[in-house]
């Protein structure tokens, strides 16, 4: 009877636990393998190497150039993504007439297909025609190219990130203001508190479960995020915009150096997770849990 | 605390406020004085507007007409931050994140007191609420109780000179509420602060307050005394309102010979009212009832039955339980014979009651009764 129930509870799991086997399990635990074997090409056949392709790594310029774009990109994008959210939740969370029509519109950039922002923002930034050197040009500005100069392509990045990300983060943000008891507000402001004071003690500390999962969220987006590059500058001009995931993908699937590419994504996977547990850590002492 | 002692109330005053909500009118020109340094306690039914009267008087709202004058200074346009008074909420709005020291000195921060200062009222205030212990804990991990006391120590460290509370004492058990009833009655006697006090419990209305603005469906209906609150009630609405059981109250006819002559003497229909403490047994009297069951209480007993045809309930002291159908001759005092009119509602003074009442053969008995609310458990 017992090993009869226990027959029917793998076969319920067994739809869901092959799914997570195949495409998740299985496929990190051969990256990690593969990272210490070489590249099969050709009639040779992949070996056993090691640390080699570590070693490899270590040395390499282009990945150290990759990384630091992407803490530089981490930085760009996450704090101001995470205030302008605060600040979009904190207006359409008032009464005004309208509210709906601003929330949907806060929301649209999450709405929206990647790559058709991608092309959208690709048109914004077109030298001599986009909407920014429309603009530009109504000042006397002469032609700006943004994604072709090495100095501005990855600023032009974070900028299309933190359309794209605020509006999603707005919605949590929304949801957690309408937690917070009104009261507390009020008793707040009797106490003679104005709106920063309250905002600042009482609004934003009370949303810090919250900022610690957007914050979490918002750093495994920036490792994650390829599809804009593709579109918007394919990493260029000389390595200025590649991200960590993008050089993995060029890597992997460009120059089918495999075992390198399992490399780098070992590399960045260990990364992700001190992040994630640096911050647990980090706001662990000033979040309060109901 | 001393200092807070010399520092008297300030008094308020609220004039012909109108409250209007979307289709609806919550408040309709009320007129409301609280005296400086008064206990006063807005009492209502739910709905009828008390709350909303309070925010008003906060700054939380805005009154759609009329003024709001504290102290003698117009403070209508004036925000809830700039009005200098203390509030303590129904759900006593503590902010979670911060320790009950933090939560009590609050506002004290907010308006940048110095910290040796700030200590040293927090002591006085914890050590008078009993709160030293709980200092360091989160309002989480206390009692409702406590929680209670921390929203009175956040409201009185600041020594405002008023002080608004809007149901603070509904979330408490019915042994905790008594003895917070009498805490806070001191508390105000000792700090000398004018309180505004939202509740719907006739029974802390009576036992604390100066003053009892009674409420009803967005008008007063009566401020007053607890005594002439409860001894001259201006409308039908307060007679059934406050006192338990309430009053009874009896179309004119019922009464027979005495209700014909009082009708007659006022020259319309008349609702007569009667407490039931104020009924008493007697030996003979044109005035009768026909019990139909008693209740025993303990110190008491509540009498149903029915004079003429409408129900009343009289109260009689100790184990008293009569059998249904007995008929009870009722002597009443003058003083304890209400007249409204039946239409309006309103209270009508008549002279000479006393005679009328004799005449019509029932005999007067000791006016008043024994006191109502303090023998009886509440609610």
């Amino acid at each position: 009877m017992l090993t009869r129930q226990w027959v029917h509870g793998w076969l319920l799991l067994m739809p869901a636990l092959t799914f997570i086997f195949l495409f998740t399990h299985i496929p990190a635990v051969v990256t990690v393998w593969n990272s210490f074997f070489s590249t099969a090409r050709g009639r040779r056949p992949s070996v056993f190497v090691g640390l080699d392709n570590y070693e490899r790594l270590i040395n390499d310029p282009v990945f150290w150039k990759v990384l630091s774009n992407n803490l530089w990109f981490a930085l760009g994008t996450i704090p101001t993504s995470i205030a302008l959210a605060i600040a979009m939740a904190l207006f359409v969370n008032r009464q005004f007439l309208g509210r709906s029509l601003v929330r949907m519109a806060y929301f649209t950039p999450t709405v929206l297909p990647l790559i058709a922002v991608a092309n959208i923002w690709l048109f914004f930034y077109t030298p001599g025609f986009g909407l920014v050197d429309q603009i530009l040009g109504a000042f006397d500005h002469g032609q700006t190219n943004l994604l072709g100069n090495p100095d501005t392509a990855l600023a032009a990045i974070v900028v299309v990130s933190v359309w794209k990300e605020a509006g999603f983060f707005m919605i949590f943000y929304l949801a957690a203001l309408q937690a917070i008891p009104p009261q507390l507000a009020e008793a707040a402001r009797i106490e003679g508190a104005g709106g920063w004071t309250i905002f600042r003690r009482i609004t934003f500390p009370l949303m810090m479960p919250t900022t610690l999962f957007v914050s979490i969220n918002a750093v495994i987006n920036s490792f994650r995020l390829v599809d804009h590059i593709f579109i918007l500058t394919a990493g260029g001009p000389d390595n200025a915009s590649s991200l960590l995931l993008y050089y993995i993908y060029e890597t992997s699937f460009r120059f089918w150096d495999t075992a390198y590419g399992a490399t780098l994504t070992v590399a960045m996977l260990a990364l992700l997770c001190l992040l994630a547990i640096g911050q647990f850590f980090l706001f662990d002492r000033r979040v309060h849990y109901k | 605390m001393t200092r807070a002692a010399d520092r008297r109330g300030r008094s308020i005053r609220l004039e012909r406020i109108v409250r209007d909500w979307t289709g609806t009118r919550a408040l309709d020109r009320v007129d409301v004085t609280v005296p400086a340094g008064s206990f006063t306690a807005l009492l209502g039914p739910s709905g009828c507007g008390k709350s909303t009267l309070l925010r008003i008087v906060a700054g939380l709202d805005a009154a759609t007409e009329g003024r709001v004058l504290i102290g003698g200074e117009d403070v209508s346009r004036r925000p809830a931050d700039k009005r200098d008074l203390s509030m303590v909420f129904q759900s006593y709005a503590l902010f979670p994140h911060l320790s009950v020291a933090e939560n009590i000195v609050f506002g004290l921060k907010t308006r940048g007191v110095r910290r040796a200062r700030r200590q040293e009222r927090l002591h006085r205030v914890a050590e008078l609420l009993g709160l030293t212990p709980y200092l360091d804990r989160k309002p989480a991990a206390l009692s409702g109780g406590q929680q209670q006391r921390v929203a009175l120590g956040r409201a009185v460290i600041s020594q405002r000179s008023i002080c608004l509370m809007d149901e603070p004492l509904s979330n408490l058990d019915a042994k905790l509420r008594q003895t917070m009833r009498t805490e806070l009655r001191a508390l105000q006697r000792e700090l000398g602060f004018t309180m505004l006090y939202v509740t719907h419990d006739q029974v802390e209305a009576i036992t604390m307050a100066d003053q009892v603005v009674l409420m009803n469906e967005g008008r007063v209906e009566q401020a007053d005394t607890p005594e002439a609150l409860y001894e001259r009630p201006a409308t039908t609405f307060s007679a059934r309102f406050i006192g338990t059981p309430p009053m009874n109250l009896v179309p004119a006819a019922a009464l027979g010979g005495l209700g014909g002559r009082l009708e007659a003497a006022i020259g319309h229909p008349l609702m007569i009212g009667m407490r039931p403490e104020a009924m008493r047994v007697t030996q003979a009297s044109s005035l009768s009832m026909v019990t139909t069951e008693a209740e025993y209480l303990g110190a008491d007993a509540l009498v149903q039955g029915r004079i003429g045809g409408a129900p009343v309930v009289l109260r009689a002291p100790g184990h008293y339980a009569p059998a249904a159908g007995t008929v009870l001759p009722i002597a009443l005092a003058a003083d304890d014979l209400h007249l409204f009119d039946a239409g309006s509602g309103t209270r009508v003074q008549l002279t000479g009651l006393a005679s009328l009442m004799a005449l019509s053969g029932i005999p007067g008995a000791e006016p008043g009764a024994s006191a109502p609310f303090l023998n009886h458990r509440d609610q």
